[in-house]
């Protein structure tokens, strides 16, 4: 138990008659990246300025290597945090914002120097000392935020959206930069996204928050394959939600009515009973489109839409009740056109049940 | 590593573009042009001249060229005056910061209805005029007025204090009438405060004072230093306050300058005193400049 770093207890927050946190609890290991993940308005950012120090808790605790610092002042606090808007102090150069929190230590000048020399190698910014914030890119703006906030070596570090206003291609970039340097400090990450991909590519554990809770806590895979809840597995890789009544259960799958068919997913760690009405998720790349009569069993569909992204064509069916699902493969065009009727199956291994 | 996102233009760039003029341009500043020709240029170049005049007999001037005008104010009795209105402004300067700047810091945090209603109550005393509300002061600070009884009441004072006529009168109703100038100035800085810098300065390890001293008080620096230049300037000519509140107890510059012009009628040495004070005036200004790092006055307005 020694490696937790970082323990949130029982967090609750009120903002006037909004509950912004319901009891969040969560433990981080030392060197860990944990990313939170979920929509505006879910609470992640309101749970960084309590680590931060920069917010209160109503009741909970907060433990930094154990010791209890719920109330302590931020500048008290071996933690940092890059904003969101980087919150680079427009009055001062890049060498003075980044060697702010030394010079409040009242280090010697020298060292100072020094160490931001070599904190703006290590994001690759070497001679832009005297540069002016404004006279920066967003890019560049990021890596000071950065620079400035691993100068003073924190125990964890707060990222609060820090890719949120940089464009796609630069995303990418520094997703894969943060992640390199994050391994080689042996940091403590606490990174805050809306962007589920950005969550899967960068993070040791995603905790999923919604409306002030974590829906679930797990790695990448546990999250993306084995999603606990349908928001999980919507808000995670847009996976398709159907539900229905258990008529059989076996000991790998459940069968339940769906529409009028009997369709299958995969047996859970949890109690099950015939007659008991279930969800489950299966992603759009796990589904098979077959046209209609090929002997193939499964729900009737008609193809409504066919679009290309990023190197995968989505097919979007429409099934009898109205509602759509997605299919999702490798390629550009498939035979399929709109219009036509369809069969909508899946592996039982692959549809996993949510909500139980 | 390539960076390939392109740096924003520095501000010396951006700054070439709204310089650049065409034909257009000039016409619809003209109006601007004219208006300062004849209402600031004109009535400075006259007053500069009239200073080298001499005053005639008994109306008006004589075209004689002098330095009279100048060398008469040497005499310790008006280079007093300078310095008596200076230690005034400098006090009442310091007293307006010392009230106006947490005032207009605070109300820049306020939600946005207070902020309105604040300027409202900020705004509501120039609907009545400046000599007016001053009339108001005579009556709160004369013998056995409405501020000597509530003190009496209370028991801090046994008898009346002479508060009329006093420099502390006059200070009061310096600072009473700067004040809000110094507070709308700060607030307009302290609005653009992005809150999130202090924020960011105290999760770097600063307490609350060290995140002020190093980010808000520098970032609404431009903010005070106008401040300053808008309550320093008027405050070494208001002379109607000076002489209100003061009685003849106190003569400020502005004191002298209206005697001049008014009762002595010596308009040439009027326009002299009227020429150093601008000069003084000019000094602050450059000042303020220098210690803004501003090339233009706009942080001023």
């Amino acid at each position: 138990m020694n490696d937790i770093i970082l323990q949130l207890q029982q967090i609750e927050k009120r903002f006037g008659d909004t509950k912004v946190l319901d009891g969040i609890d969560l433990s981080i290991k030392q060197g860990e990246f944990i990313t939170m993940l979920g929509s505006s308005g879910c609470g992640k950012t309101t749970t960084l300025r309590i680590i931060a120090g920069l917010e209160t808790p109503d009741s909970g605790r907060v433990l930094l290597e154990g010791r209890d610092v719920t109330n302590e002042e931020p500048n008290k606090r071996n933690v940092n945090t890059v904003f969101q808007n980087y919150a680079l102090f427009p009055h001062m150069s890049v060498e003075s914002n980044i060697g702010y929190s030394l010079r409040l230590k009242h280090i010697d000048k020298a060292t100072i120097k020094k160490t931001v020399a070599e904190a703006l190698d290590m994001v690759q910014l070497s001679g832009y000392e005297k540069r002016m914030p404004g006279e920066l890119s967003g890019g560049q703006r990021q890596r000071v935020a950065i620079a400035r906030a691993l100068v003073n070596k924190p125990k964890v570090l707060l990222l609060d959206e820090p890719l949120g206003a940089l464009d796609l291609q630069l995303r990418h970039q520094m997703q894969t930069e943060l992640k390199r340097l994050q391994k080689r400090l042996g940091l403590t990450f606490i990174y805050i996204t809306h962007d589920q991909e950005e969550a899967l590519n960068m993070s040791d554990r995603i905790a999923v928050m919604r409306e002030g809770q974590f829906e679930q806590i797990g790695t990448p895979e546990q999250v993306y394959d084995m999603p606990l809840t349908s928001y999980v597995a919507r808000f995670v890789g847009s996976a398709n939600i159907l539900s229905g009544n258990v008529s059989a259960i076996d000991e790998q799958s459940v069968a339940f009515n769906c529409q009028g068919v009997t369709v299958f997913a995969a047996r859970r760690d949890a109690p099950i009973s015939i007659g008991q009405t279930v969800t489950m998720a299966v992603r759009s790349e796990k589904i098979n489109l077959t046209p209609q009569g090929a002997g193939e069993t499964g729900l009737h569909a008609v193809v409504t839409e066919k679009s290309f992204s990023g190197g995968v064509l989505h097919i979007i069916v429409t099934l009898d009740d109205g509602s759509e699902l997605v299919s999702s493969r490798h390629g550009i065009d498939s035979p399929l056109a709109a219009g036509d009727s369809v069969t909508v199956s899946w592996k039982p291994e692959n549809a996993v049940l949510v909500d139980l | 590593m390539k960076l390939d996102d392109t740096p924003v233009p520095l501000p010396w760039q951006r700054r070439e573009k709204r310089f650049s003029h065409n034909g257009k341009f000039i016409l619809t500043v003209l109006p601007l042009y004219i208006f300062t020709l004849a209402f600031v240029a004109g009535p400075l170049v006259y007053m500069f001249i009239l200073s080298f005049l001499q005053r005639a007999e008994v109306w008006g001037v004589i075209g004689k060229f002098t330095l009279k005008n100048y060398t008469d104010i040497l005499d310790p009795v008006y280079l007093k005056t300078f310095w008596e209105s200076i230690k005034l402004a400098v006090l009442t300067t310091a007293l307006t910061i010392l009230i106006g700047y947490p005032f207009g810091y605070f109300m820049a945090k306020l939600s946005a209805k207070w902020k309105s209603r604040m300027m409202l109550f900020l705004m509501i005393p120039f609907w009545t005029s400046s000599l007016i509300r001053l009339y108001g002061w005579i009556i709160i600070f004369r013998a056995n007025g409405p501020l000597d009884k509530a003190l009496m009441f209370l028991h801090i004072t046994d008898a009346p204090l002479k508060l009329l006529y006093t420099y502390a009168a006059v200070v009061v109703g310096m600072v009473y009438a700067l004040v809000p100038f110094m507070i709308f100035s700060v607030y307009s800085s302290a609005e653009k405060l992005d809150w999130s810098l202090i924020e960011a300065a105290r999760d770097l390890g600063a307490n609350p004072m060290q995140a002020f001293l190093t980010v808000s008080l520098k970032l609404t620096l431009p903010g005070l230093l106008s401040g300053v230049v808008l309550t320093f300037i008027p405050s070494m000519g208001l002379f109607f306050i000076a002489d209100i509140l003061g009685g003849n107890k106190v003569v400020l510059v502005g004191n002298v300058i209206q005697e001049q012009l008014m009762k002595a009628h010596n308009w040439p040495f009027a326009a002299a005193l009227a020429v150093v004070l601008t000069i003084l005036t000019s000094v602050m200004i450059y000042l303020y400049r220098r210690l803004a790092k501003v090339k233009d006055l706009e942080g001023l307005v």
